[in-house]
């Protein structure tokens, strides 16, 4: 097991962008590395990604293990999977985190049984355990009401995905260097009996929940599909992004993609703004976790007034028009 | 057409209490029922069946009580139902759950030929997304998770639509093959009587870890890879600020004021 070492990070990249969530992979593996004395390495996978090494690098990676190849432009679970534990194998990383994004979820779920070790879900913070240099990831889990930390012992790399805006994103120092190792892809041992067809694009413009650093979201109280017109309009003006209870979804007034709670996303903004949401358990489950929480209410004794940073009593019609109007 | 759907047994999500001392979950009291994902997994089960013919056969692992779960899914329209049940498997994390019911699921298949495996996409008590995945790589067949649409199935070949960040991709495979669904996907339908009549009767196949030739190296909380050190309460200490103000338009306002203040905005 000594023989496994430095911590990596999974830098995913699809369309053709760096997700940010490397970037917070890097700060969260900068700490892990500085603590056990080792290097902090990314892993690059995709097709004509090359250009995202000089980011990665300026942002903290002292090595980044790249494999490019047009067999790689798009995400199969398979493929992937296969790619990353015959990188595992080979250079023996002792820690490796991924982002708990949709395509990091089922990639390090996949992987870890590929390689053969343990993998902690979702955590929100990770830390050296000083004594035996073991990863100890904390997690959220029972939607939120209990926090669980867990390890891995006897098995490398400890393996972990990473809740996206738990860690602030690494800052860059423009000129840094580092080392770029090419690990060759294999036609014939990275596939899978999976084809990707197509990408469809979302029709929603503007910023996705994931990254989103403000989001606005609307309830039950909300009323009407209308009523997210002035909720895009206010996420608009903040630089935010929408997003809705499972109310608001199963009333058809919204799309199921911005649902957040237990049966749908889970985010952690720097603010959140609960528009005509009470704030049940459910709800709480998806968006706890935010720094700073705001309710809007018309009803005063709605749970999610005790839970909320400030709260607000009145018609979100008459509260955010007049917010609108103070951010003029 | 065989499917198979994996369904799990979890206190509802609403009647949990956590000891604050000890940080465990009370799950004695809780009421317990089908984890809430694994409706969407077997109702797309029942539509697949409906649409090519064939049988739905669902799996669950778990005390003896998780029989409840494999009565439920028949009076939703399973027709087979088998529990991995198994003092073996007792406190298994995903990589050791999965890989019994990747055990599971290859008997079932030897005995007849499995084309699909449906998932939720996560339970309600755990939330990690892992077993979809996982229960493909020990099986060594492909996979989609975050499933928000089955657009055809056919004898040869299943194409669905997984749920991006942003937007969606569409992926065929052939059987067999593994997905994880999410809500999005169907409403599941009410139990009916035929179902719940079938529920009572239906002889559910019990296996222990020697039945489906597990490795018990591999199996229950002193095997499996990972293992939690300590679980606790989070601290929800809000520091919380009614906005004051006469009318909801001043109050909207202030509450803009007072974000500024704060540096949120």
């Amino acid at each position: 097991m000594n023989n496994f070492k430095n911590v990596w990070i999974f830098a995913q990249v699809q369309r053709g962008r760096l997700s940010p969530t490397a970037l917070e992979l890097l700060t969260a593996g900068r700490k892990l590395a500085d603590s056990l004395k080792e290097k902090l390495c990314a892993v690059l996978v995709g097709y004509h990604v090359e250009p995202f090494v000089k980011d990665l690098v300026e942002h903290g990676a002292d090595v980044i293990y790249v494999c490019d190849a047009p067999l790689l432009e798009n995400y199969v679970d398979d493929v992937y999977a296969r790619v990353l534990a015959d990188l595992v194998a080979q250079y023996k990383p002792n820690k490796f985190l991924l982002p708990a994004t949709n395509l990091g979820r089922s990639l390090s779920a996949k992987t870890a049984v590929f390689v053969g070790t343990g993998l902690t879900a979702d955590a929100t913070e990770v830390t050296i355990h000083e004594p035996d240099g073991q990863l100890y990831a904390t997690r959220p889990t029972f939607g939120g009401n209990l926090m669980a930390t867990i390890t891995c012992k006897r098995t490398r790399p400890e393996m972990c995905s990473l809740r996206p805006m738990s860690y602030e994103k690494a800052l860059a120092k423009p000129g840094r260097t580092g080392e770029v190792i090419h690990f060759a892809f294999d036609a014939k041992r990275h596939v899978s009996a999976a084809r990707f067809i197509e990408f469809i694009k979302s029709g929603a413009e503007g910023i996705d929940l994931a990254e989103a650093e403000i989001i606005v979201a609307g309830g039950r109280g909300v009323g009407k599909p209308e009523g997210f017109v002035l909720l895009q309009k206010l996420a608009d003006r903040l630089g935010g992004a929408v997003a809705a209870s499972r109310a608001a979804v199963d009333n058809g007034w919204i799309d199921y993609r911005y649902q957040i709670g237990l049966t749908g996303r889970t985010v952690k903004p720097k603010l959140y703004i609960a528009c005509g949401i009470s704030g049940q358990i459910q709800h709480m489950a998806g968006m706890s976790g935010s720094d700073v929480i705001v309710a809007i209410n018309k009803d005063p004794q709605a749970p999610i007034m005790k839970a909320a940073n400030f709260a607000v009593e009145g018609d979100l019609y008459e509260v955010i028009p007049a917010m609108l109007e103070e951010l003029k | 057409m065989h499917i198979v759907a994996c369904v799990k047994q979890t206190p509802k999500s609403d009647q949990v209490k956590v000891d604050p001392v000890t940080g465990c979950l009370l799950r004695s009291g809780a009421a317990s029922a089908m984890n809430p994902f694994d409706e969407y997994a077997l109702e797309e089960a029942v539509i697949l069946k409906e649409q090519l013919g064939g049988k739905v056969s669902v799996i669950t692992m778990g005390p003896p009580q998780a029989e409840a779960v494999l009565r439920d899914s028949v009076a939703r329209g399973a027709d087979e139902a088998f529990q991995l049940g198994d003092m073996a498997f007792a406190g298994s994390d995903t990589w050791s759950t999965s890989y019994a019911l990747a055990k599971g699921i290859e008997k079932i298949d030897a005995e007849q030929k499995v084309d699909i495996v449906i998932c939720g996409k996560q339970t309600n008590d755990s939330d990690t997304g892992h077993i979809g995945p996982q229960i493909s790589a020990w099986l060594k067949w492909p996979n989609a998770a975050f499933v928000k649409r089955i657009i055809c199935a056919t004898e040869n070949f299943v194409r669905v639509e997984r749920l991006t960040e942003d937007g969606s991709e569409i992926l065929e495979m052939p059987y067999p093959c593994v997905i994880s669904v999410v809500k999005d996907i169907n409403q599941p339908r009410v139990r009916s009587v035929k179902g719940r009549l079938a529920a009572k009767r239906v002889q559910i196949t019990k296996w222990t870890a020697d039945d489906i030739g597990a490795d018990k190296s591999k199996l229950g909380v002193k095997n499996c890879p990972t293992n939690v050190v300590k679980s606790f309460v989070p601290k929800r200490e809000v520091c919380s600020v009614t906005v004051s103000g006469v009318t909801a338009q001043e109050r909207g306002a202030k509450l803009v004021a007072l974000l500024k203040e704060n540096n949120c905005l």
